[in-house]
């Protein structure tokens, strides 16, 4: 068993503040960006945004991996 | 030709295309149990990105969405916030599943419980809740097509029979082709669709206001409170918008399909790339919610939503267009009912008969079983198709409200070495219980909460509380497994 890193975590963490709990801030008409109401451009870009944070978090967990696999345990790493 | 002829030629068309890519795919490779359903565990990044994008597209997006958009205008916000963060979430635990169900050789969702809990009956009771809760999403995909094929025809064929000849053509692939075939097809609709989301998320608006950003001035001025929550409903407020998304991004990953479709995966590593990627596969939602708003200006008072896009696009575009997007919409619902059939048939099969009333069951019996349940789970969503009258969201919801009481049991189960299989059976039971009571009896939203998301909290502290009381069990999922996984010599990788 091998739990996620804290870091990796983290950045995982800030998509669902942005999207979900985030709600009564953003669910709003204006400002109307590029003619969209604040609310579904906000919920686009993190279309976006999300991606990004995943992607930190892969960098740090494939930096983990590699320690890991160099150790010799490799039976229980979390990637190929 | 006329109109109707034309637009249902060229859908006929499409799904046939479609069939014989399925075909033929399936055809080039031997069907052992462990092709048939995880395609002998051998897919890379772009197979699986295909695999799980078959069962993001389906007919939910298609006219679900565009449906809710239209009757309900808010709360359908819902649908763009909850997909990134379901595969944020498969981040974290779909390589740790994958490391698991190498090692051990799994082939189900249940398989996960067997090993990780060493209990037939746990396996055989998840194995259940999946299979109940894939006929109303077999559901929202038979209902789908009986509207496509009912507008293309412009009434002239009723909804009954379209759905039945779709689900013969639908049972038949499956039993051909296995998941290798599916993926394969999976590559036309999902081309498909995305040239018929921007042509018409895109299209429209332009058509009709000049754009998107006049469109939704036009809507504003028409209902004010339209596009803020609780839009047109009365209570689908913050609160169910939060613990709504919660539940479906939670929910996602835990449905047998998608769970199931991670064991195809070449390594763990493919699964992260795959997790990193995903979301911009969402782009087209806004799209189908901005032909939704569209439609509720031009094509007002429809019965029923999910009607909304397809009338719209029979108003505005030629016939030949029409069977395009209806063609489309076609695969979009037929690739993920093969899917969801195959894995419910295979769940059956083989953690339910196999696992608790015949082990003897050879892998060559299983797939055999598997097969007939084909049929049986697909006449069971026929059979709750006709009568029903849900909206395809609200149909989908109570699905996800059942298999997002899995999420502790694999959770913890990964993570967590204090867990005990009579803390998660408990959990389990207790919590699709109370859901199943709520919904049926009306009570979803439970003060404002979405059902499902009241029973994972519920689930997670019954599990919790059940787990600390009950003594400590040994962690299965590393080294050799207690259990030995009845897939008898099944896998070979």
């Amino acid at each position: 068993m091998r739990r996620p890193a804290l870091g990796s975590l983290l950045w995982g963490v800030i998509p669902f503040v942005g999207t979900c709990l985030s709600v009564p801030l953003w669910d709003r008409i204006d400002p109307r960006i590029l003619g969209l109401p604040f609310s579904y451009f906000w919920l686009i870009s993190w279309l976006f945004l999300t991606p990004l944070c995943t992607w930190r978090a892969y960098r740090i967990e494939a930096k983990r991996d590699a320690v890991y696999l160099s150790d010799g345990d490799a039976s229980d790493g979390g990637g190929a | 030709m006329s109109a109707s002829a034309t637009a249902l030629t060229v859908i006929f068309g499409i799904v046939g295309v479609g069939a014989a890519i399925g075909f033929y795919a399936g055809s080039r490779h031997k069907m052992t149990l462990e092709q048939w359903t995880v395609g002998g565990r051998a897919f890379g990044v772009v197979f699986i990105w295909l695999l799980m994008a078959g069962e993001v597209y389906t007919t939910f997006t298609f006219l679900g969405a565009s449906g809710w958009a239209y009757s309900r205008g808010g709360p359908a916000l819902y649908i763009i916030g909850y997909q990134p963060l379901a595969f944020l979430i498969s981040f974290f635990i779909l390589p740790a599943v994958w490391n698991a169900a190498k090692k051990h050789g799994m082939q189900t969702q249940a398989d996960f419980f067997l090993v990780r809990y060493g209990s037939k009956y746990l396996a055989a009771l998840v194995a259940l809740l999946g299979v109940v809760c894939i006929v109303p999403y077999l559901q929202v995909q038979l209902t789908g097509l009986g509207i496509i094929v009912e507008v293309a025809s412009f009434g002239g064929i009723g909804r009954m029979p379209a759905m039945l000849c779709a689900f013969t053509l639908v049972a038949g692939f499956v039993f051909v082709s296995g998941v290798r075939g599916v993926a394969w097809v999976s590559v036309l609709k999902d081309i498909l669709l995305l040239f018929a989301a921007l042509f018409v998320g895109i299209g429209l608006p332009y058509i009709y206001f000049g754009g998107i950003g006049p469109m939704f001035t036009a809507v504003i001025r028409a209902h004010p409170g339209h596009l803020v929550m609780p839009g047109a409903t009365e209570n689908l407020g913050h609160a169910w918008y939060m613990s709504s998304v919660l539940m479906t991004a939670l929910g996602f990953f835990m449905w047998p399909h998608n769970f199931g479709a991670s064991f195809t995966a070449k390594s763990g590593d493919t699964l992260r790339r795959n997790a990193v990627i995903m979301p911009l596969y969402s782009i087209t939602m806004p799209l189908m919610l901005f032909v939704g708003l569209t439609a509720l200006m031009v094509v007002p008072g429809l019965s029923n939503g999910d009607l909304s896009l397809l009338t719209l696009v029979r108003k505005t575009y030629p016939a030949w267009f029409l069977g395009l997007i209806g063609g489309a919409g076609a695969l979009t619902a037929m690739v993920p009912s093969a899917i969801l059939i195959l894995t419910a048939a295979t769940l059956f099969a083989k953690n339910i008969c196999r696992g608790v009333f015949a082990p003897d069951m050879t892998d060559r019996g299983v797939a055999l079983l598997a097969r007939v349940m084909v049929l049986v789970v697909t006449a069971a969503a026929l059979i709750s198709a006709m009568n029903s009258s849900m909206s395809l969201v609200s149909l989908l919801l109570v699905g996800y409200a059942g298999v997002a009481q899995l999420f502790p049991g694999v959770i913890l189960g990964l993570f967590s070495k204090r867990v005990t299989m009579p803390g998660v059976a408990s959990g389990l039971v207790v919590a699709a219980g109370v859901v199943a009571f709520l919904i049926l009896s009306k009570r979803d939203p439970f003060y404002g909460l979405n059902a499902g998301f009241v029973g994972v909290c519920l689930n997670f502290a019954i599990t919790g509380v059940v787990s600390y009381c009950t003594p400590a069990e040994p962690y299965r999922l590393d080294g050799a497994a207690a259990v030995s996984l009845a897939t008898k010599g099944a896998h070979e990788s």
